[in-house]
C-alpha cells in the first residue's frame, strides 16, 4: 500500500503497468507538442509580445508623454486629451493613480509603437472587451507594434491593484475606420 | 553520515511514548501526536477565518450584493490571501509531515521541543500579519508588489511564519534520518512519505526563497534599503508564491494515496511511476515564477518559454501521471475487492457516503479538470496576454489550491480525527454531505471566475460598475452574471466550510473517544490493519481509468485550441 514500504527492496526493477506506459508516453508527446507550438507561434501568430524594453526614470518617461499628448491633441474627454498620432509613428501612454493618459485615437489597420510605462506604482494595462492584458511597471518602458483590428471605443481598465482608486482607473482607446472616414 | 549520527545522538535522550494505533498497526509516538494535532487546530482556526474572509471578498464582488466599501474590500482580500493560502495551508502541511514521517515510519520524532518552537513562531508570526493588515496601513494584497509597501511588521510576521514553518520541515528530515538509523522500517519509505518528502524539499526552497526577498523588503520598509525593483521582486517572490503552490500539490497528492490506501486498500500500480512522478516535480516545478512574468516588459522569449513549460512540460508530465495512477489504483483496489463488473461499477459502489474518499475523488477530478488545465493555459507564453492579471487567474488557483488541495485536506482530516485526534466524527451525516456542498461551491467559484477573467473582469477590483471612474466603462451582461454565479457558490462553499469546521471541532471536543473495539462511523479498509503486506499491483485491466484519462485528454486538448482560436481574434502585436 502507499502507506506502507514496497515489497521489493529495490522498486526501480518493478515492472511497470503497460497502460502506464501508454499514458506517460502520450502526456510526454503532448507536452513536447505544446512546449514546441509556443515557439511556432512567433513564426505563425499575430501575437507575440514584444520583448522591447527600456530603464527608465519615471518623471523623464511622464515628460515623454506629455510632449507626445501636446503634440497631437485634436479634443478633450473630461478633462483628458484625445490624442491622435499620424499612422506609424511612436505612441505614449502612461498609467498612474488612478488614469491611463491620454486617450489615444487610432486608425485601424495601422501599425504604432506603443510604449507603455508607469508613473508610480505597478499597473495593469488591459483592453477591453478585446482582452489585451500587459503589466506595466514604473522604472521599464516597454515597445510593443500594435496594430488595431477592429474599429471602435475601446476602454482600458487596470487589472493590477494600485490603492483605493484602484476600480477607478479607466482609459480609453478610439479606433477609427480610415476609409469610412473618407466617405 | 557524521551529521546523522550527530542528530540521531542528540535526540536520543528522550525516551519516546509509543501507542499502537489498532486500526493500522502502527506505532504512534504521543509527542508527535501532539505536534499534528496542534498544527491541525491551528489550520484549522486560519481556515475558519480566511475562509469567511473568503465569503465577504465573493459578496462584494457580487455586483448586486456589493457587501465591503472599498477600502474594506481591499484589506479583508489581503487578509484573505495570507490566511488561506499560506497559514491554513502551510499549517495543515506541517502536519501531514510529522504524521508521514514519525507516523508512517513508526518512528520517534526528532527533537519535539523544537516543533513547539516552530509552531509557536508561525503562529506568532500569523497573528503578527494579521494585525498589521487589520490596522489598516498594509492593504498591500497578499503578493505586496513593490513600489506599493506595507508597513515593517507585515513583512515580519510572514518571515516569522516561514522560520517556524523551516524548523517544521528540518524536523521531518531529522526523523527521516532517526527512523532509518533505528530501522524503524524495511527497505524504501512509503509512497505518501516519498510524496512528502518531495514536499519537504521544495518546501526549503520556497521558504528560503522568501527570506531571499522578504528580507530586504522588510528593511525598503523601515527606510533601510532604498530601492527594491519591482521586477526583480516579482522573480524572487513568485519562487516562494508560486512554489509553494507545489508543495501543496506534492502534499495533497500524497494525501490522495494516502486515503486510496486507508479506504480502500490502494496499492500503487507501479512504486517506480508514481515516486518518479514525485521526482518531476523536484526537478521542475520550481520553475515556476516564470507564470507570473509572462505579461512584464523586458523578458526574453526564449526564458518565459522554457521557465514557463516547466522545461517542456516536465512537472505537467508528473501530475499527469499521478491522475492515472490515482484513479488507476484505486480501480485495481476495488475490483479486487469485488466490485468487478463492467467498466464503472469500481467507482458507482465505491464508498460515497464516506467523506474522506468522497473528498479526495472529487479533489482528484477538480484539481484536475479545473485547476490543472486552466493552468496550462495561463501558464502558455501567448495564451497568458488573454487572462493576465484578470479574474481568471484567481479562478484557476481556487481550482488547484481551494477545489484541488483544501478538499483533499479536508478529506485527509476525516481519517486524522479517528485516528490521531482518536475521537469518531459527531454528526456523521453532515459529515457525509460536507465534501459535496465544498467541492460544488469550490467548483462553481473556480468555473466562474474563469468565465468573468474570459470577459475581461479584473481580479482584486472593487467595482466592476466603474462609477466612480472619469472615463466610465461598461463590462458585458455575462460579466455581471458570472460575478453573480460566482457569489452564490461562494456561499455554498463557505457553507460546506462551516460545516466542516463544526464537525472538526465539535469532533475534538466531543466526539466519542475511540477505545479498544471501537467501530469506527467511517470504516477503514480491512486490509489497513495488515501493515505486514506489502507490494504493488499485479496485472488487473483498468477500463475505467483508461476511460477518465481519455475524457480527460480531449478536454485539455479541445480547451487548449479553443483558446488559440480566441488569441488568434485579438489585434495584432508584436
Amino acid at each position: 500500500m502507499a502507506v506502507t514500504s514496497p515489497e521489493r527492496r529495490v522498486w526501480w526493477n518493478e515492472p511497470v503497468e503497460r497502460v502506464e506506459m501508454i499514458w506517460i508516453a502520450v502526456a510526454l508527446l503532448w507536452g513536447l507538442f505544446m512546449f514546441f507550438f509556443m515557439i511556432a507561434w512567433h513564426f505563425i501568430g499575430g501575437q507575440n509580445l514584444s520583448t522591447e524594453a527600456y530603464r527608465v526614470v519615471p518623471s523623464v518617461y511622464q515628460n515623454k508623454v506629455d510632449e507626445f499628448a501636446q503634440k497631437y491633441q485634436v479634443g478633450d474627454e473630461s478633462g483628458t486629451p484625445i490624442v491622435r498620432p499620424p499612422a506609424g509613428v511612436d505612441i505614449y501612454l502612461l498609467g498612474r493613480l488612478w488614469q491611463w493618459w491620454p486617450v489615444l485615437q487610432l486608425e485601424k489597420g495601422q501599425s504604432y509603437r506603443l510604449h507603455l510605462s508607469s508613473a508610480d506604482w505597478q499597473h495593469g494595462f488591459s483592453l477591453q472587451p478585446t482582452n489585451i492584458n500587459i503589466q506595466v511597471h514604473p522604472g521599464y518602458e516597454h515597445v510593443i507594434v500594435l496594430t488595431p483590428t477592429e474599429a471602435g471605443e475601446f476602454g482600458i481598465i487596470c487589472n493590477e491593484f494600485c490603492g483605493i482608486g484602484h476600480h477607478t482607473m479607466t482609459g480609453k482607446i478610439i479606433v477609427v475606420d480610415s476609409k469610412a472616414e473618407a466617405k | 553520515m557524521t551529521t546523522v549520527e550527530g542528530i540521531v545522538a542528540a535526540t536520543r535522550e528522550r525516551a519516546a511514548n509509543f501507542r499502537t494505533c489498532q486500526f493500522t498497526g502502527l506505532k504512534v509516538d504521543i509527542g508527535a501526536q501532539r505536534l499534528i494535532i496542534a498544527n491541525a487546530v491551528a489550520a484549522v482556526v486560519f481556515l475558519a477565518v480566511g475562509g469567511l474572509m473568503g465569503l465577504m471578498v465573493a459578496l462584494t464582488r457580487w455586483p448586486a450584493v456589493h457587501l465591503l466599501p472599498a477600502e474594506w474590500f481591499y484589506l479583508i482580500l489581503t487578509a484573505h490571501g495570507a490566511n488561506v493560502l499560506l497559514f491554513w495551508i502551510i499549517f495543515f502541511e506541517i502536519a501531514v509531515l510529522y504524521f508521514a514521517s514519525a507516523v508512517l515510519l513508526n518512528s520517534r520524532l526528532a527533537a519535539p521541543k523544537l516543533g513547539w518552537l516552530g509552531f509557536v513562531l508561525m503562529v506568532v508570526g500569523a497573528i503578527i500579519t494579521n494585525v498589521a493588515v487589520l490596522q489598516g496601513e498594509s492593504t498591500v494584497m497578499f503578493t505586496s508588489y513593490p513600489p506599493m509597501m506595507a508597513r515593517p511588521h507585515f513583512y515580519l510576521g510572514i518571515i516569522l511564519f516561514a522560520v517556524g514553518a523551516l524548523i517544521g520541515v528540518g524536523l521531518f528530515f531529522g526523523t527521516l534520518m532517526i527512523a532509518k538509523a533505528e530501522r524503524t522500517y524495511e527497505g524504501s519509505i512509503p509512497l505518501v512519505t516519498f510524496g512528502a518528502l518531495t514536499a519537504a524539499i521544495i518546501a526549503v526552497f520556497t521558504l528560503a526563497s522568501g527570506a531571499i526577498i522578504l528580507v530586504p523588503t522588510m528593511l525598503w520598509s523601515m527606510g533601510l534599503i532604498r530601492d527594491i525593483d519591482p521586477l526583480m521582486y516579482k522573480l524572487v517572490w513568485w519562487a516562494m508564491g508560486h512554489s509553494s503552490q507545489q508543495i501543496n500539490v506534492s502534499a495533497h497528492v500524497s494525501v490522495w494515496y494516502m486515503i486510496g490506501a486507508l479506504v480502500l486498500g490502494a496499492k500503487p500500480l507501479s512504486e517506480k511511476v508514481s515516486r518518479g512522478a514525485f521526482f518531476l516535480y523536484i526537478l521542475f516545478l520550481q520553475l515556476a515564477s516564470a507564470h507570473h512574468l509572462l505579461a512584464e516588459p523586458g523578458i526574453s522569449a526564449e526564458w518565459k518559454i522554457v521557465n514557463t513549460s516547466y522545461m517542456m512540460y516536465l512537472a505537467v508530465l508528473g501530475s499527469m501521471i499521478h491522475g492515472l495512477t490515482v484513479p488507476g489504483s484505486i480501480e485495481a483496489a476495488q475490483r479486487r475487492n469485488g466490485f468487478n463488473r463492467g467498466v464503472f461499477e469500481w467507482l458507482r459502489k465505491a464508498p460515497w457516503g464516506n467523506p474522506a474518499f468522497s473528498g479526495m475523488f472529487l479533489s482528484l477530478v477538480m484539481f484536475g479538470f479545473i485547476g490543472g488545465i486552466s493552468g496550462v493555459i495561463l501558464g502558455t507564453e501567448q495564451l497568458n496576454v488573454l487572462m493576465h492579471n484578470t479574474i481568471y487567474v484567481p479562478g484557476h488557483f481556487h481550482g488547484t489550491v481551494v477545489a484541488g488541495t483544501t478538499l483533499a485536506f479536508m478529506a485527509g482530516t476525516y481519517l486524522a480525527l479517528p485516528l490521531i485526534f482518536q475521537r469518531d466524527i459527531i454528526w456523521p451525516s453532515l459529515a457525509r454531505i460536507q465534501p459535496y456542498l465544498f467541492g460544488i461551491g469550490a467548483a462553481g467559484i473556480s468555473v466562474f471566475m474563469m468565465g468573468a477573467g474570459t470577459l475581461g473582469v479584473a481580479r482584486r477590483h472593487w467595482d466592476i460598475n466603474f462609477t466612480d471612474a472619469v472615463i466610465g466603462f461598461q463590462h458585458s451582461p455575462g460579466a455581471f452574471l458570472m460575478m453573480g454565479m460566482n457569489g452564490i457558490s461562494a456561499i455554498l462553499a463557505a457553507l460546506g466550510g462551516i460545516i466542516f469546521v463544526l464537525v472538526v471541532v465539535g469532533t475534538a471536543l466531543f466526539g466519542k473517544k475511540i477505545g479498544p473495539g471501537h467501530k469506527m462511523t467511517f470504516p477503514l479498509h480491512s486490509s489497513a490493519a495488515v501493515v505486514s503486506k506489502y507490494g504493488s499491483e499485479g496485472t488487473i485491466k483498468l477500463p475505467g481509468t483508461i476511460v477518465l484519462v481519455t475524457i480527460f485528454f480531449l478536454s485539455f486538448v479541445l480547451y487548449y485550441f479553443v483558446n488559440w482560436k480566441y488569441l488568434s481574434d485579438l489585434w495584432l502585436f508584436r
